[in-house]
């Protein structure tokens, strides 16, 4: 369970909040023109890291206010919260506790059944 | 050699203390190349290598493997199997599984302890009852055995249930009798055993890095143990599987989130069927040991940590205690969670992709369990002849594209 810091109220325990998926997603130009593959791109397909992922969040039994996360898939380490007009902090800023694509970190991944 | 087990092989090992068994399959290095890879070692994985070898004569298979066998989502289910669910296309899916459960002991000469102790499915609304009965008619329709109980019958086959007393009252349930459980490790070990026979290369502790490809076909994958050539090669990661396609340059419409499920301190047989609410999200059945398997739901965020949520557990303890006050006061004895790839429309993915070579059986979410040897039959099929069998051409990953999507949020029973 998480305790996640609202940049408006503070830190605030998770069930306070609702996650609202991938951050950054931009809905395509051009609408009329755009294949049906782009549009299906858009409506169905996200990122799905393990490791370094930036998602949403929204202060749903708070303040109400929507703000982005940088959070480590694979051991659900809050990073860097910041608001929705800040700047995407690049991925570079951040370290990536993962070798390989499916690997398993060294701490906090919570699996037994792989040899580390 | 054909392993064989009954009463007699039993009385024989017994004699000597059970220390010579044989070991039920071989760990071999792994070859250069082979003509198929599986990669992900649970019952979906080994049983796609077991249909492949014994329907399609494939013989150069490898199935490899991170962690150990059946350590994945097959270990970490609650083992429930029905294929009550609304739409024709998942309907004809898991009742093909459900027909392979039901000879499947005999057919691997391996105990898979399949129970047909039956499948409830409770309403706690008006909109719930108007659901289910049509969930009913539509499975009955598909010729699955579907039934509506009543509030009284509920009570005669779950005596120990709180039907009236409760903040969302059970108003009736539907009944699958041919529902059930299944030995989760015993279906992974099963199919493993009677795969190696034919001559699979069962590989553990060996992860899947990277899967290259070359001019849109598949070259083979870097694992922990070398790079490993193959002409085809079938993804069945569960929670992964987007990941390793990633490493493809493809993107799947699935996100990964971890699944709780708990079990209790082991007593006297109460409860002899399985029931599910998703209303109250609670669902539980008893183990052969006595223990009450208990399932929650999923977290609402993306993580690959293998425990979930304190919240969740929390939820799904407050909604048995209140539907069976007779639990309140027992000890809970583990908690785990499972890394489930939930796809937009809560339907699996069995489909080829745009690279040659390359097929995915992923997207089973919060239900995978029950599919096993059928989701392993068709995906073997799709794999050997470069095409679906009719049962999943729905679940190709080209829905995505055309927008007939197969919505299975109401059937899939845990709330996502």
């Amino acid at each position: 369970m998480l305790l996640i810091e609202c940049p408006y109220c503070g830190p605030r325990d998770q069930s306070e909040f609702s996650n609202g998926g991938e951050a950054h997603v931009k809905r395509p130009d051009g609408s009329q023109e755009i294949s049906d593959r782009e549009w299906g791109e858009y409506v169905f397909i996200r990122s799905n890291p393990k490791g370094l992922f930036y998602e949403r969040w929204v202060h749903s039994h708070g303040c109400r206010k929507w703000f982005n996360c940088v959070r480590d898939t694979s051991t659900d380490e809050i990073l860097k919260i910041y608001k929705l007009d800040d700047p995407k902090p690049p991925l570079k800023d951040f370290e990536n506790k993962i070798q390989t694509p499916s690997g398993e970190p060294d701490v906090g991944s919570g699996n037994f059944t792989v040899k580390k | 050699m054909k392993k064989k087990y009954s009463i007699f092989s039993i009385a024989r090992n017994a004699f000597s203390g059970h220390k010579n068994w044989p070991k039920m399959w071989r760990s071999p290095e792994p070859r250069e190349f082979y003509d198929a890879i599986i990669i992900g070692g649970g019952g979906h994985g080994l049983g796609t290598a077991y249909y492949l070898a014994k329907e399609h004569g494939l013989k150069n298979i490898a199935v490899i493997e991170k962690g150990w066998l059946g350590g994945g989502n097959t270990g970490r289910n609650t083992t429930i199997i029905r294929s009550n669910y609304l739409w024709d296309d998942s309907a004809h899916l898991y009742e093909h599984s459900l027909k392979l459960w039901e000879n499947l002991s005999q057919e691997l000469n391996y105990n898979v302890m399949f129970s047909q102790r039956g499948v409830m499915n409770l309403a706690h609304n008006e909109h719930d009852i108007k659901e289910i009965k049509r969930r009913i008619s539509a499975n009955n329709l598909n010729g699955i055995d579907s039934q509506w109980l009543s509030k009284e019958e509920i009570q005669k086959m779950v005596p120990i249930m709180n039907t009236d007393n409760l903040r969302y009252p059970v108003l009736g349930a539907s009944f699958q009798p041919r529902g059930g459980v299944a030995r989760h490790d015993a279906i992974a070990w099963g199919f493993a055993m009677r795969a190696d026979e034919m001559g699979v290369d069962i590989i553990q502790n060996c992860e899947a890095q990277k899967i290259r490809t070359k001019n849109g076909k598949i070259e083979g994958v870097e694992t922990s143990k070398g790079f490993i050539r193959a002409n085809k090669i079938g993804v069945v990661a569960s929670g992964h599987t987007s990941v390793l396609a990633e490493t493809a340059g493809i993107r799947l419409p699935l996100q990964s989130k971890p699944l709780q499920a708990l079990v209790s301190e082991p007593i006297k047989p109460i409860i002899d069927t399985v029931v599910m609410s998703a209303a109250v999200h609670a669902y539980v059945s008893q183990s052969d040991k006595g223990e009450l398997v208990i399932g929650a739901g999923t977290d609402s965020y993306n993580s690959f940590t293998q425990r979930g949520g304190f919240n969740i557990i929390e939820e799904t303890i407050r909604a048995m205690v209140e539907l069976y006050p007779v639990f309140g006061k027992m000890k809970m004895l583990r908690q785990w969670g499972g890394i489930v790839d939930i796809c937009p429309d809560a339907s699996p993915i069995i489909s080829k992709c745009d690279v040659e070579g390359l097929f995915f059986n992923c997207g089973w979410g919060t239900g995978g369990f029950k599919a096993t040897p059928g989701s392993a039959n068709v995906f073997a099929h799709t794999i050997a002849k470069n095409e679906p069998h009719q049962i999943n051409a729905a679940f190709s990953l080209n829905r995505f594209v055309s927008g007939k999507l197969v919505d299975e949020h109401g059937a899939a029973a845990v709330a996502h």
